[in-house]
């Protein structure tokens, strides 16, 4: 008897909770069920048994279930967690309240801060006191914590956060509290400051931990019922958590440390773009997903999304950075802006059309929907200027009506503005997608990276409309659509390794360090990574470690991350660091300081068990002869605001080796993919479609 | 093409030039080395028409460059006519009167070129971590002991740094390294602009910029005076005592609104001060400007067309338009009370829209020791606050600036690059001023030294006399207060040493509050019992609701 093959991913959504299932290698079939919101359980449960159904698997043939979920997200911004408190040195419970000191919008007299998760009566306080380099200024007193054992029992904590100054450089008195804590009530969960984020910064590290605690009880039982739910179907498969960094976690992890599960959803996303990636051999990519109210943008290079970690989720105005709640855990890095399908066009006080970041949403959608919405959605706007084909939308599910979008778009941008419905469509596409290229921009920039010259990767809904018009934007030659877009973020969970990665803050000046200090740091990070990986990925499969120092120049503020394989000899240590460190510097901000002292703050280390190897360069298919369009629409191209004629298409007829030129509509059932005029787009051997700006590809074939 | 989309492509450039300014400011604020412009954005960022006119600028941190900049490129127009500037040229200053009011700011223009002809200017300014002279100290008795002070000259030109000018400045500051590194950063971070600004008129076809730029400001002028006329039409005045170093400070204020705008007058306020809290004029535009700007249009963005409804006079040599060489280092201690003073006069004429009095000028911490034997001295600021005045509708924020936008400094951080420790920084019970809506608390920090030495304490600290008052029967908050641990008064001005083995408690001022305090919902003045914001005491005497006994 075999192993059982095939594979099932689950993504819970807000509104969908979409499921696909694997049934052997590129044979995928997927469902998209409502989700449940009070027990999201009982959709998992119910679509995966309909689609083991359609899909003729047997339960017992199902060898593994990768999971991810909104739920931890949701629990923090809807405040559903768990009634939490947090035990914190002597003098500092106002932490966590006081967050930056700042305020995150400069000139708006009438901000409000996020109120945060842990109100004051039960941020308690302890006698402790560790000093910056680890040593104890004043012992922990058992007693002062014993004291506050009645709170808790009065109050009802079901879980606590334990955050005491400085224990990310000597953890000892927050795991006495702990050890104390877990012996006296056994029933409480507890998260130690140091363990979840061992990093320097008080408030950003409380924060965390205080989410941690906040959404642990509730994710907690959710994921046990899960798991008992899924073995009740007959999966014998182990169920693995995807984790905000793009990697898998057992689920025993994700119990304890839950907050790592955060945004999941889109780092699925972003580990699709990178397989694609690496399929395709591209070496710089834009990830770009857009669907009804937010767009997303991530920066793909050698296969690998940007890491970073710095998370905010619960903003106070969803846009701004610096108005949420910070979360220090792994993440991939990307940029979030207030542009979907249903983002709504108006005139502002500058006379000037201005889109979004307020959405119809799903109800009551664009006005073409036809189901009550009287603004002008960038849907109604693209109906009009032709992307959409009006008789195929959303795979003929909805029937969109252009007068009801042509209405709502004289009445709100047409007839305030003086222009005539056309030109008014051509204006909310012209700003969303403006808007989207300028953040697109603004993060390349705050990253040291380029966009010209990169490929743009687009899924979801609304990004095969809009990619093409942002990729002349921002100079972007090529474009894949990949096949089957659509569930794009459970497609990524299969393909996500297991990892983990351990952090550490040691501030030591780069002239002071030795190698053996760095291999203390990073054997005590992988001993940690292991016990954590090894769960997912038993011995002796093998296992990949990346390295990252995050580095400064001494008085600087803001890290550089460098990154490196192995601890360098002892006699190439400072050199090399350097050298890796003024790389990046430069990259960053052209120059480097000479003279200047180098000092390293952060260190990382990560563990990842094995990756679905890409299916390894395809051959170019054969060119083929594409059918003739199944009818012809007229399409605005945006660049010359000029009238033109597209050919639509139909995705599932066109095969590998196809070629149509721009101006053209791709219709699926999920979205349509725009070709404007000057571009044209092929389907490869693996049915992505690939859209190439015709002068670059001229342009590469005479240097050819 | 046709008018219409004539529009479009307006507002497209627009947003473009807003967005390249934003690369532009982003790029100065990674590279900066002070800590103000990092954990603050202290910096500012513009494009300019070829008369000097600001058509787009970032939106950053502290709103004290917000003008002051914008303006300065005049006075760089003005010492270099656009006809002398060729390609390559990049000119800086620090002149506190032609740039952004003290020696520590540097500002750098930079012309733009395309095709040989000058289309425009891109400037920035960053704060850096030392000028020389007496650093932020404000004890010089004129300018020229603040530091070392740069009159509007070139830093590049045509390609080639001022290695001279380096040289002066490095021979000049305690930290050489660091600010040339932020003088490179200020000429790499124009240059990132002009690369932007070269890419937009490829791909639009435009030869100059001017004419976008007077359509933006056309629109903005309109947008502007627009909400201007929603405002009542008149005069109000104000008056606003703060305490000051030798002797307290009046600052003045009639608003008058008119159709051609806001106009502010400072008639009536102080003469200049012996010490360097003098505001030069650049300054007291600056956050005059904000406070009305903030109340009048937050959302209309800040270019020359929105700037120039709003103008600001003052007497001469005031303290609110101090002459050269007035010691101006610490102008932000005048500044950062005028947008209050403004409400003063606005919230006579509005109604429910203005919030109450703030705790104003920063509570930073500056706190050194020196080097003796084989210890290492230090020297290090910290950026925190007392409380924000309350809202016509909400409480005031605890432990929040205004009008600076400004981020504190972990406690982690600061004790990680120095023997201080924080011993304790929480909200200060009962220092939220009375009201239907509460002022924002103030906090407490109690700081000692691991090491057996004596600790400075520079202060320039206000409110500690004259507290933030409240609005509309609301009460003042409580003013601040500095003592040593075992309980001695400390001065809130001035040079001061903390014993070895002793410690210093700093309890910053509350904000007002808004509204009579007998009008506060019972329900509030209960849970601000339970969160300990309040005492049962004040709970009875101040809003006459017994405590609950939480």
């Amino acid at each position: 008897m075999t192993a059982p093959q095939a594979r099932l991913a689950v993504d819970i959504g807000g509104t969908f909770t979409d499921i696909v299932l694997e049934r052997g290698p590129g044979d995928f079939i997927s469902g998209k069920y409502l989700t449940t919101h009070g027990e999201p359980e009982r959709a998992v449960l119910e679509g995966t048994r309909d689609l083991l159904e359609k899909g003729g698997v047997a339960p017992g043939d199902i060898g593994l279930v990768v999971h991810g979920t909104t739920l931890a997200t949701n629990a923090l911004i809807e405040r559903k967690g768990a009634k939490i408190a947090m035990i914190t040195t002597r003098g500092f419970r106002d932490s966590l309240e006081m967050a930056y000191e700042h305020r995150f919008e400069v000139s708006d007299l009438y901000m409000q801060r996020p109120a945060p998760l842990v109100p004051r009566w039960l941020r308690l306080e302890v006698d402790e006191r560790m000093a910056a380099d680890g040593s104890v200024l004043r012992p922990f007193d058992p007693e002062s914590l014993r004291a506050l054992i009645p709170v808790l029992r009065a109050e009802g904590v079901e879980a606590v956060a334990i955050c005491f100054l400085h224990s990310y450089m000597n953890g000892a008195h927050e795991s006495a509290a702990g050890a104390l804590l877990a012996a006296e009530m056994p029933e409480l969960r507890i998260t130690l400051s140091h363990e979840i984020c061992p990093e320097i910064r008080e408030y950003e590290r409380g924060s965390t931990a205080c989410a941690n605690a906040y959404v642990q009880p509730v994710m907690e039982s959710y994921l046990r019922r899960l798991k008992t739910g899924i073995a009740g179907l007959g999966i014998p498969g182990e169920i693995m958590l995807m984790m905000s960094s793009g990697g898998l976690c057992s689920l025993d992890v994700a119990c304890a440390q839950p907050i790592k599960l955060v945004e999941s959803g889109p780092a699925g996303g972003a580990v699709l773009a990178a397989h694609l990636a690496a399929e395709m051999s591209i070496d710089a990519a834009i990830a770009f997903d857009m669907g009804g109210t937010t767009a997303k943008l991530v920066l793909i290079d050698h296969a690998t999304p940007q890491q970073s970690r710095n998370l905010e989720v619960a903003r106070a105005y969803r846009f701004l950075r610096g108005s949420g709640m910070p979360l220090r855990v792994p993440v991939i890095d990307l940029v979030e802006i207030g542009a979907g399908g249903g983002s709504l066009g108006q005139i502002d006080g500058l006379g000037c059309v201005a889109v979004g970041p307020e959405s119809a949403g799903s109800e009551p959608g664009p006005a073409a929907y036809g189901l009550g919405g009287t603004r002008p959605a960038v849907t109604d706007a693209d109906l009009i200027l032709g992307k959409i084909d009006p008789e195929g939308f959303a795979g003929g599910k909805i029937a969109l009506d252009a007068l009801l979008a042509a209405q709502a778009l004289d009445i709100h941008v047409g007839t305030p503005a003086g222009m005539d419905v056309r030109t008014a469509a051509i204006a909310m596409v012209e700003v969303v997608d403006e808007n989207m290229a300028n953040a697109a921009r603004v993060h390349a920039t705050d990253n040291g990276a380029q966009l010209e010259g990169r490929t743009m990767i687009a899924f979801g809904g609304a990004a095969p409309m809009h990619a093409a018009r942002i990729a002349q934007k921002l100079s972007i030659d090529r474009i894949v659509i990949p096949k089957g877009a659509g569930v794009g973020s459970a497609h990524g969970f299969l393909l996500a390794p297991v990892s983990y990665e351990a952090v550490r803050t040691r501030l030591i000046p780069l002239a002071a360090l030795t190698t053996e200090d760095m291999g203390a740091i990073l054997s005590d990070m992988r001993a940690e990574a292991e016990r954590i990986v090894r769960l997912g990925v038993p011995a002796p499969a093998p296992l990949s470690e990346s390295i990252a120092v995050y580095m400064r120049y001494r008085g600087q503020g803001h890290e550089i991350m460098v990154t490196l394989d192995a601890l360098p000899a002892a006699d190439a240590l400072h050199s090399m660091l350097t050298a890796l460190f003024d790389a990046e510097y430069r990259r960053h901000f052209g120059r480097t300081i000479p003279g200047m002292e180098i000092e390293c703050l952060t260190w990382k280390l990560a563990l990842s068990g094995p990756r679905p190897a890409p299916t390894g360069a395809a051959l170019a298919p054969e060119a083929t002869p594409a059918p003739g369009p199944r009818k012809r629409q007229a399409l605005v191209d945006l660049a010359s605001m000029t009238d033109g004629d597209a050919g639509v298409y139909t995705r599932t007829g066109l095969l590998p080796g196809m070629r149509i030129p721009g101006p053209a509509i791709i219709t699926e059932s999920e979205t349509n993919t725009m070709v404007p005029a000057g571009f044209s787009a092929s389907i490869d051997a693996r049915g992505h479609i690939v859209i190439d700006r015709e002068a670059a590809v001229a342009a590469k074939g005479e240097a050819a | 093409m046709s008018d219409q989309g004539h529009l479009i492509q307006l507002q497209v450039i627009w947003s473009r030039l807003i967005a390249a300014v934003e690369e532009q400011a982003r790029s100065l604020i990674r590279a900066g080395f002070s800590t103000s412009t990092r954990e603050a954005g202290d910096v500012s960022a513009g494009v300019f028409n070829t008369r000097g006119e600001m058509i787009a600028q970032a939106v950053t941190g502290t709103p004290g460059h917000i003008n002051s900049m914008a303006r300065s490129v005049k006075h760089f127009l003005a010492e270099y006519p656009a006809a002398t500037m060729r390609e390559g040229d990049v000119y800086i200053t620090n002149d506190p009167w032609k740039a952004t009011g003290h020696l520590s700011d540097l500002s750098v223009v930079t012309p733009i070129f395309r095709a040989g002809r000058f289309v425009g200017l891109f400037a920035c300014t960053t704060h850096v971590v030392d000028i020389g002279g007496n650093g932020p100290s404000p004890e010089s008795r004129d300018v020229y002991g603040e530091g070392l002070f740069i009159p509007i000259m070139k830093v590049v030109d045509r390609g080639e740094m001022n290695e001279s000018l380096l040289k002066m400045v490095r021979a000049n500051v305690k930290e050489p390294v660091q600010v040339e590194g932020d003088i490179f950063a200020l000429v790499a971070c124009n240059d990132v602009g002009g690369q932007r600004l070269m890419k937009i008129m490829d791909e639009y076809g435009l030869e100059e910029i001017d004419t976008i730029g007077d359509e933006i400001f056309e629109r903005s002028r309109k947008a502007m005076l627009d909400e201007i006329a929603k405002l009542p039409r008149g005069t109000w005045s104000n008056t606003m005592t703060i305490d000051g170093y030798e002797a307290p400070i009046e600052l003045c204020a009639a608003v008058t609104v008119d159709e051609t705008g806001v106009h502010i007058d400072m008639e009536g306020t102080s003469a200049a001060s012996r010490f360097g809290i003098n505001c030069p004029m650049c300054y007291t535009e600056a956050y005059a400007s904000f406070g009305v700007k903030c109340l009048v249009a937050p959302h209309l963005p800040n270019n020359a067309a929105t700037m120039a409804c709003i103008t600001v006079t003052a007497p001469e040599d005031c303290i609110a338009n101090a002459s050269f060489p007035r010691p101006v280092v610490a102008r932000s201690t005048i500044g950062m009370f005028l947008p209050d003073l403004v409400f003063g006069c606005f919230e006579q004429a509005l109604t429910d829209r203005v919030p109450a009095e703030s705790t104003g000028t920063l509570w930073n911490i500056r706190l050194g020791m020196a080097s003796e034997g084989g210890r290492k001295g230090f020297m290090v600021t910290t950026f925190h606050s007392g409380g924000a005045g309350a809202r016509p509708a909400l409480d005031g924020l605890s432990a929040t600036p205004f009008p600076s936008g400004i981020r504190n400094v972990p406690v982690e951080v600061t004790e990680s690059i120095t023997p201080l420790v924080i011993w304790r920084k929480e909200f200060l019970k009962d220092s939220g001023g009375p009201g239907r809506q509460r002022g924002g608390l103030g906090q407490v920090m109690e700081i000692g030294n691991r090491e057996e030495a004596p600790l400075t304490l520079y202060a320039r600290y206000e409110r500690v006399v004259n507290p933030a008052r409240g609005r509309q029967g609301g009460q003042s908050g409580a003013p601040g207060r500095l003592t040593l641990g075992s309980g001695a008064k400390l001065k809130a001005k001035g040079l001061q040493v903390i014993p070895a083995g002793e410690t210093v408690i700093i309890e910053m001022p509350g904000g007002g509050g808004y509204g009579r305090p007998e009008d506060r919902n019972a329900e509030a003045v209960a849970m601000d019992l339970r969160q300990g914001f309040i005492s049962p005491e004040a709970a009875a005497e101040a809003y006459g609701k017994p405590g609950t006994g939480a």
